[in-house]
């Protein structure tokens, strides 16, 4: 059980981003990405649940080649859930109907199963009072920790996070760090790329450091972030620190 | 002025005007449920690989939008009658303002298509939902909400619209009723005055039930 990256190259046009990745996450790990923008670090979580095709290598998640001719992609991404930087809630939906969609469509559930489940992972990132509520009423916080019940009702197997607090004022950075902190206290298995290095060092078991579409640096916070090794790290970190 | 009037005669023919209201409205609502299906059609056409699909839906735009009403339904009945094509009134009339309609909405799907953001698919489909599940979950309802007040005014026209019927030669609409009743009596006056509270009424109508459909359905 793991998400496998083998020499993963993704190009937009003639522009390379990502430029031969690799690296594996196993079950019950969280793996912070870290870098610099357009380091190619988002483009690569959207090639983990194929929203984006990749120009060479392949990437395997629990053996299942994501990229491979027959895979059934909609099949795949019911266990891959993604968070993204913009939060993207449904806004002709309350934030009850938000998290009951997927469950009630993709996997069949019936109404009141969907809205157990929903009510369950609604209550977990702390929205329980507003399940009947709008997402235009919502703070941009609350709006994406309804994008994390959201995917957290598909009760996938691992989660991708893309920036999830870079759009938010900070006031409201530390509510959605707070639910991924329990979520890999839980032992969810997670990606996360992000801009909190304080955050990554905290709930990490490995950091990733990403430079013009490479890895320079992977391995446990202390050694990456406590004390790297190559210029670019270096460099970057003094940048954002 | 020496004109008197004599309102008498136009409120005692009220129910035959009525009667006429009814066969307006009847094609207006055809006009719209047909105009609605074109329209789609013709937004995928637009957007199609095909540029022979695009070059036919891009005319059909272009005419409907850029050519008198009056003449798309003059050609729908001589113009096709011409050709040996011979289609009665009712049905010119129907085709002249359905093609108009279509026209219409073909635009403004387009336009709300564009307006649901690309990301909301991106959504939908990293929970899992094929293509088309996400169009009908989560791109529809958006977009339905963004092309309903120009859906209305677009059936408020076709109700305006259907008063060109009278030439073609349309007798029984609103219009039609009220234009036999003036040439028997020659009170045109009082007639087309009475004609014309009751296509205001009518269109009050649609644009207060739209209202009200609108704040029933669009909570958000």
């Amino acid at each position: 059980m793991s998400i496998e990256i083998q020499d993963v190259h993704k190009s937009f046009g003639s522009l390379e981003v990502v430029k031969g990745v690799t690296m594996t996450v196993e079950k019950g790990e969280v793996v912070s990405v870290i870098g610099g923008s357009g380091s190619g670090k988002s483009t690569l979580l959207m090639c983990i649940n194929g929203l984006e095709p990749i120009n060479a290598g392949r990437i395997l998640v629990d053996g299942t080649n994501v990229h491979g001719r027959g895979t059934d992609l909609n099949k795949l991404r019911r266990k891959i859930g993604i968070v993204f930087q913009q939060w993207n809630a449904f806004p002709h939906l309350t934030v009850l109907e938000n998290v009951m969609l997927a469950p009630r469509k993709v996997l069949g559930k019936s109404k009141a199963e969907a809205e157990a489940i929903a009510v369950d992972k609604l209550a977990r990132v702390g929205l329980s009072e507003k399940l009947k509520v709008y997402p235009s009423k919502l703070s941009g916080g609350q709006q994406q920790r309804m994008a994390i019940a959201r995917a957290l009702a598909m009760s996938p197997d691992y989660m991708l996070f893309d920036e999830v607090t870079s759009a938010l004022d900070p006031q409201l950075v530390g509510e959605v760090l707070d639910t991924m902190r329990s979520l890999s206290a839980e032992g969810m298995t997670m990606i996360v790329v992000t801009h909190e290095i304080a955050f990554a060092r905290e709930v990490s078991d490995r950091v990733a450091f990403f430079h013009k579409g490479k890895i320079h640096e992977i391995g446990p916070p202390a050694q990456v972030i406590g004390n790297p090794q190559k210029p670019e790290t270096i460099d970057f970190l003094k940048s954002v620190l | 002025m020496n004109y008197t009037f004599h309102w008498l005669p136009a409120f005692r023919a009220l129910p035959d005007m009525l009667w006429g209201a009814l066969v307006t409205l009847e094609i207006a609502v055809l006009s719209m449920l047909l105009g609605v299906a074109f329209a789609i059609l013709l937004a995928l056409a637009a957007a199609s690989p095909y540029r022979a699909l695009r070059a036919a839906a891009a005319s059909w735009i272009e005419l409907a939008r850029n050519t008198p009403a009056l003449f798309q339904i003059y050609m729908a009945y001589f113009g096709l009658g011409s050709l040996g094509i011979h289609l009665d009134s009712f049905v010119a009339l129907l085709a002249g303002i359905t093609f108009n309609n279509a026209g219409y909405l073909a635009e403004t799907f387009r336009g709300g298509l564009r307006a649901v953001p690309p990301t909301q698919v991106r959504a939908a489909r990293s929970l899992g939902m094929g293509q088309v599940q996400a169009f009908r979950l989560v791109v529809m309802p958006q977009m339905f909400r963004i092309v309903f007040y120009p859906l209305t005014n677009q059936m408020v026209w076709a109700i305006l619209m259907t008063s060109l019927g009278v030439i073609v030669g349309l007798n029984n609409d609103l219009t039609g009723v009220t234009q036999d009743l003036n040439v028997r009596s020659f009170r045109t006056f009082e007639y087309f005055a009475l004609a014309a509270v009751i296509y205001y009424l009518l269109a009050k109508f649609v644009t207060l039930s739209a209202r009200l459909m609108a704040w029933r359905l669009f909570r958000y």
